[in-house]
């Protein structure tokens, strides 16, 4: 380094910097700036609608939206959908991680229309649903009137089977790429052992595969329940948060609060309140990540 | 007696073979019959995508997808003597869609790929800091940002406009640029560079000279998550445009209100808006779980 030209030097010093430069300026100004003013707003009493200026009234928006029985609804509305859906995906990833872990033909090409639904668009899924669930077309309402004997109307009479199945359609095979990735991590002489000493099943699964599958199970465990907690296009465009607020999870609520009543400074608290609790959960995640 | 067991063991076997397939069809038709069905309506007609019990045979037709470009009248629904424009004139809403996509994912990358190179190899001060910040922003659930940003861009008169849009998707996607490029710039041994800068080489040169040729499969993989990325993003389409700059995602949300659709009609909208991530998925397949991490967990291959 000391031999170089004093320029070049000089250059490799900032040239790092100059490139880094863009990136940061542009999430200082689309990100932290408008989370301040946003934060500052939760502050104030403030509606589009009637023209008024905002009106500022401490942590009165905080106050009220935690007392209010409709917010803890929704948090244990958006706690259940995030559960139900979050375990099933686990469950079904990890029967599937299990199946593609065999080897044989048509492997490649099944992982591969398996995972299809990762990459399409929560807006197309979420109207598509809306259609495969109609009580009088839908072919998932005719086949659960094959199975049940009686017309089901699954996006009036279960809404919440509704979102659930639709998330778990999308996201399972997320689950299924951790665990299998996980599997395929396993030393193949450890498993070839545990056949030599004839070890359990069960055996072999809690000394052998579960170590090694565990970290990875617990970043997509935390992965997907993280965007459990966000979702938002496929509820929105299946089911709107209804029928009534049935399904009107928190990223909804905010939604409404903010652009259908215009009630701004209280859909900012709420969001913030929201924002603490993913943030949480970030905190939990990168505790792992850098543990990997 | 060893000839019976190698049989009972060759019939275990197949037994074995035979089971592994039948789950992996039931799997395979679980995950693909919603998409199937999406596209076997849009080759219906507007009568056949009404029938129950739901057809499983009939004559497809593609009268759907010319429909939805050309069909400019508006159609009066019998029922409920609603007009119905909706599901036509959708060139505006992809040429949108594709305007937005383009630009952003240009610039994103363009920004993304050298701040990963300089996190990647010159590591300035805060490096860990700064990549665990520009994560963090990603995990923000967008309903939080779109409150200010909504009134931001209304007041900058940005709102309603292309080059807003390209903005904010431009910014949404750069943590992911950069910590899948810094991930793939990672896996390339760094001594050529290093021997280059030794000789006095510009620092510009080895970066675009040495270091980009080596990463150009992770730059490809990278584009192809951010196209999705963007092409899929729905809340800020919706709460930033109005007509002339509403994008695909949209438009579709917005047939839901609509009593008595058609929806071989929406179903063709759908699976041409759904194509780029049909191709995609064959080509990401095996960068998917590095994608869908940004970059933390590569994968076993």
């Amino acid at each position: 380094m000391t031999s170089q030209p004093d320029t070049g030097s000089r250059i490799l010093k900032i040239f790092p910097i100059i490139l880094i430069f863009p990136a940061v300026a542009l999430v200082v100004f689309l990100v932290i700036f408008p989370l301040i003013w946003a934060l500052g707003l939760s502050f104030y009493s403030y509606n589009v609608l009637r023209g008024e200026p905002p009106i500022f009234v401490g942590v009165e928006n905080y106050y009220r939206l935690l007392n209010s029985l409709d917010v803890w609804r929704r948090f244990v509305l958006t706690g259940q959908f995030v559960f139900y859906s979050v375990s099933i995906e686990f469950l079904l990833g990890f029967g599937l991680a299990h199946l593609f872990y065999n080897q044989f033909r048509g492997r490649r090409l099944a992982i591969t229309l398996v995972t299809t639904p990762l990459l399409v668009a929560p807006v197309a899924v979420g109207i598509f649903h809306r259609y495969l669930f109609d009580a009088t077309f839908g072919i998932y309402s005719y086949i659960a009137q094959l199975l049940t004997g009686q017309s089901v109307r699954i996006l009036s009479q279960h809404p919440m089977f509704a979102i659930v199945f639709m998330d778990v359609w999308q996201w399972s095979p997320f689950m299924m790429l951790f665990i299998l990735a996980g599997l395929e991590a396993i030393p193949k002489h450890m498993l070839e052992s545990s056949e030599i000493d004839r070890l359990s099943p069960l055996a072999k699964f809690r000394y052998i595969v579960w170590p090694t599958i565990k970290p990875l199970v617990a970043l997509a465990l935390l992965f997907r329940t993280m965007d459990a907690f966000r979702t938002f296009d496929t509820i929105f465009t299946l089911t709107g948060g209804g029928p009534g607020t049935a399904t009107e999870v928190l990223s909804i609520q905010i939604y409404r609060t903010a652009f259908q009543f215009f009630r701004t400074g209280e859909a900012t608290a709420l969001a913030f309140i929201f924002l603490v609790i993913i943030l949480l959960l970030t905190n939990i995640y990168l505790r792992l990540a850098r543990r990997e | 007696m060893a000839n019976l067991q190698n049989n009972r063991r060759g019939r275990r076997k197949i037994l074995r073979t035979v089971l592994i397939y039948f789950a992996t069809i039931i799997a395979v038709i679980f995950f693909i019959f919603p998409i199937y069905w999406l596209i076997a309506t849009s080759l219906k007609t507007r009568a056949q995508a009404f029938s129950t019990p739901p057809l499983f045979v009939w004559e497809p037709t593609v009268r759907n997808f010319i429909d939805i470009f050309l069909k400019r009248q508006t159609e009066i629904e019998a029922i409920t003597g609603q007009e119905l424009e909706l599901a036509t004139g959708a060139e505006t809403f992809f040429y949108n869609s594709f305007i937005v996509t383009f630009s952003s994912i240009a610039i994103a990358t363009v920004i993304g790929v050298l701040a990963a190179y300089s996190f990647s190899r010159y590591q300035p001060h805060g490096t860990n800091t700064l990549m665990f910040f520009i994560l963090s922003t990603r995990m923000l659930p967008a309903i939080v940002v779109a409150i200010p940003i909504y009134f931001f861009y209304r007041s900058l008169g940005l709102y309603n406009t292309h080059i807003g849009l390209v903005l904010l998707y431009t910014m949404f996607n750069l943590p992911f640029a950069v910590w899948m490029m810094k991930s793939f710039f990672d896996e390339v041994p760094r001594d050529i560079e290093q021997a280059a800068l030794v000789d006095g080489s510009n620092p510009i040169k080895v970066f675009y000279k040495i270091a980009l040729p080596q990463v150009l499969v992770g730059l490809g993989a990278t584009i192809g998550f951010l196209i999705i990325n963007v092409w899929n993003e729905f809340l800020f389409a919706l709460l930033l445009t109005e007509r002339a700059t509403r994008t695909v995602p949209v438009m579709i949300a917005g047939t839901r209100g609509e009593v008595g659709i058609n929806w071989g009609l929406i179903a063709a909208i759908e699976t041409l808006y759904i194509l780029p991530a049909l191709v995609l998925i064959f080509v990401l397949q095996r960068f998917l779980l590095r994608g869908m991490t940004f970059g933390t967990v590569r994968g076993a291959k």
